[in-house]
């Protein structure tokens, strides 16, 4: 058995986060996609975070955590709720007809 | 707790802000009211604030939250040019109607993110502040709920924001975990550039912000957004949040990573390049004025950076006074845009400015003025703030980046002296609504009257500036 180290933490961070980026950019689709992808950048971010906490012996990582969730639960929440507005405008969410605006 | 008393301005605009939404949910048709009480409530604050002066720094929270000449000047002028935007475009609020409680609202909670930002001293704080500012700005672009534009604009600056401040925290991440530490000040001992982690972090982290001040190659946000969004809220995009944004640069600059200057001196003077030369040339084509200030403003903010890429505190000051003048002349200009209205209806594009001269003499002097300055034409107050910049950048013998800049600016003030040519030699099309409200007039006359007088005094921002020293 490999021990799991710190490394091995990181590089699923690196790869969630990796994931999410691509996640926004490649999506051709949806914007509810692209808020997943988000939430998995947000959510990479915690996993980095708690492992150095960890390996560390520091509290204030898991503490970052925290008001990092709580921040992300916001953000979704509005992020929905501007998707809605959108929709109700324009009758539509897919990523390729939102170019009203551009020049 | 002794050292609370130099947050009361926070305190007292969170408390203000429940106060607001009481009011406005106990009282009908309370949003007029609401909206004089939250100038007001800017105007205390910024009275608190100046009450307290700081010659001293003060750390409070455990060292967390920072008191010093930087903060406390940032904070001023983020309090003062909120409360001009809110009072050059009460009339337009009204006309466009969006007058809801929330809008000022979001307007106060998102100041006060901007003032725990210009604050932080620590990542947790510093991004709490962010978050409550962008979470509020969201909002406020996408306000016109009925207009497909403003909810698209939302859309896009809530997708590309939240993007960057994914990045951003990535970087956070990996700076707390090669450096064991969140506060600045012992970021600052345990950064060594040994560590690939460090260097990685600082370039998410610069990412990041150059997403919130709109810099090359971040910039794609910007234009979308300032067309999109009701012309007050990019107005105050336009101003209020390259305060702090810039502030929380310079802080993140010059206390954590400096060591590790030479790092990212040059992913800063690209960043600067870049956005000079291309605010320059991609404004040319424009045909909507909105559009046009976003490019324009792209522009203005790789000046500013210049002058942080070069490592002094000169260089830092003269980013900061490029950063006032430049407000003044932003809100000078908006001012401008809310006038050219007819029956209740509002015009953006170029060619609605043609011959402007004939019917509105004054409106078309101010905006003479403004776009003089805006080009960097000698003697407005532009001319000055651009001036401080090359010789900050000179003093440390980087000519190119002179070199660059002054060529960026020949060009962009081939489409200044368009709109000058627009507004002064065209035919004259219909006449503008001639009454406009006080407010509106008064921030008009404010800052143009800044910009036109300032070479007379130039002394005066000087010395409130070269207090700021970080280094």
């Amino acid at each position: 058995m490999t021990e799991v180290t710190l490394v091995h933490y990181l590089i699923l961070g690196a790869i969630i986060f990796t994931t999410g980026v691509i996640g926004i950019f490649l999506n051709r689709k949806n914007v509810i996609v692209i808020l997943m992808s988000i939430e998995l950048i947000l959510l990479a971010v915690n996993i980095n975070l708690v492992s150095f906490s960890i390996f560390l012996n520091d509290l204030n990582g898991q503490i970052f955590t925290l008001f990092i969730l709580t921040v992300a639960a916001a953000e979704a929440a509005i992020g929905l709720a501007i998707i809605v507005t959108y929709y109700r405008n324009a009758g539509t969410i897919n990523v390729e007809d939102i170019k009203n605006l551009k020049g | 707790m002794n050292n609370l008393n130099f947050i009361y301005p926070e305190i007292f605009i969170s408390l203000s802000i429940l106060f607001l939404l009481i009011i406005g949910v106990f009282k009908k048709k309370s949003s007029d009211l609401v909206f004089t009480l939250s100038v007001v409530i800017l105007l205390i604050a910024l009275g608190i604030l100046i009450k307290f002066p700081s010659d001293k720094e003060f750390f409070l929270f455990s060292d967390s939250y920072k008191i010093d000449q930087l903060s406390t000047f940032m904070k001023i002028v983020t309090l003062i040019s909120g409360i001009f935007v809110l009072i050059s475009s009460y009339k337009y609020i009204k006309l466009a109607k969006i007058i809801d409680i929330e809008y000022p609202v979001l307007i106060l909670a998102s100041i006060l993110g901007m003032l725990v930002m210009i604050s932080s001293y620590d990542l947790i704080v510093f991004y709490v502040g962010l978050e409550l500012q962008t979470l509020s700005l969201y909002v406020l672009a996408a306000f016109d709920k009925n207009q497909r534009n403003s909810s698209e604009a939302g859309l896009k600056y809530f997708v590309l924001s939240a993007l960057s401040s994914g990045l951003l925290l990535y970087g956070c991440s990996l700076i707390y975990g090669f450096t064991g530490s969140t506060n600045f000040a012992l970021i600052s001992e345990n950064i060594f550039s040994s560590d690939y982690g460090n260097i990685f972090g600082i370039v998410f982290i610069l990412v990041g912000l150059s997403f919130k001040i709109s810099v090359v190659p971040f910039h794609m946000w910007a234009p979308d957004v300032y067309e999109g969004s009701p012309t007050s809220v990019t107005l105050f995009f336009a101003v209020v949040p390259k305060v702090a944004a810039l502030t929380v640069f310079i802080r993140f600059l010059y206390v954590p990573f400096f060591s590790l200057i030479e790092q990212w001196q040059s992913i800063i003077i690209f960043l600067s390049l870049a956005s000079m030369i291309f605010g320059a040339i991609s404004a040319i084509g424009q045909k909507n004025l909105k559009r046009l200030i976003a490019f324009s403003s792209i522009g203005h903010m790789g000046y500013a950076l210049a002058a942080l890429s070069v490592g002094t505190n000169s260089g830092i000051q003269s980013s900061i006074i490029y950063l006032c003048i430049y407000l003044v002349m932003n809100i000078g200009f908006f001012c401008c845009l809310f006038m050219l209205k007819r029956e209740n209806i509002f015009f953006y594009n170029l060619e609605d400015l043609a011959g402007l001269s004939k019917n509105h003499p004054v409106i078309s002097l101010c905006l003479l003025i403004i776009l003089f300055s805006l080009a960097g034409i000698p003697p407005t107050a532009g001319f000055f703030a651009k001036f401080y910049i090359f010789i900050s950048v000179i003093e440390e013998s980087m000519y190119f980046l002179a070199i660059i800049g002054l060529l960026s600016t020949v060009i962009s003030a081939f489409y200044y002296l368009k709109i000058i040519k627009i507004i002064y030699f065209d035919r004259p099309k219909e006449q503008y609504d001639k009454e406009n409200d006080l407010g509106l007039k008064i921030s008009l006359a404010l800052s143009t009257l800044l910009i036109l007088l300032y070479f007379i005094y130039p002394d005066s921002l000087i010395n409130l500036v070269s207090k700021i020293s970080i280094i």
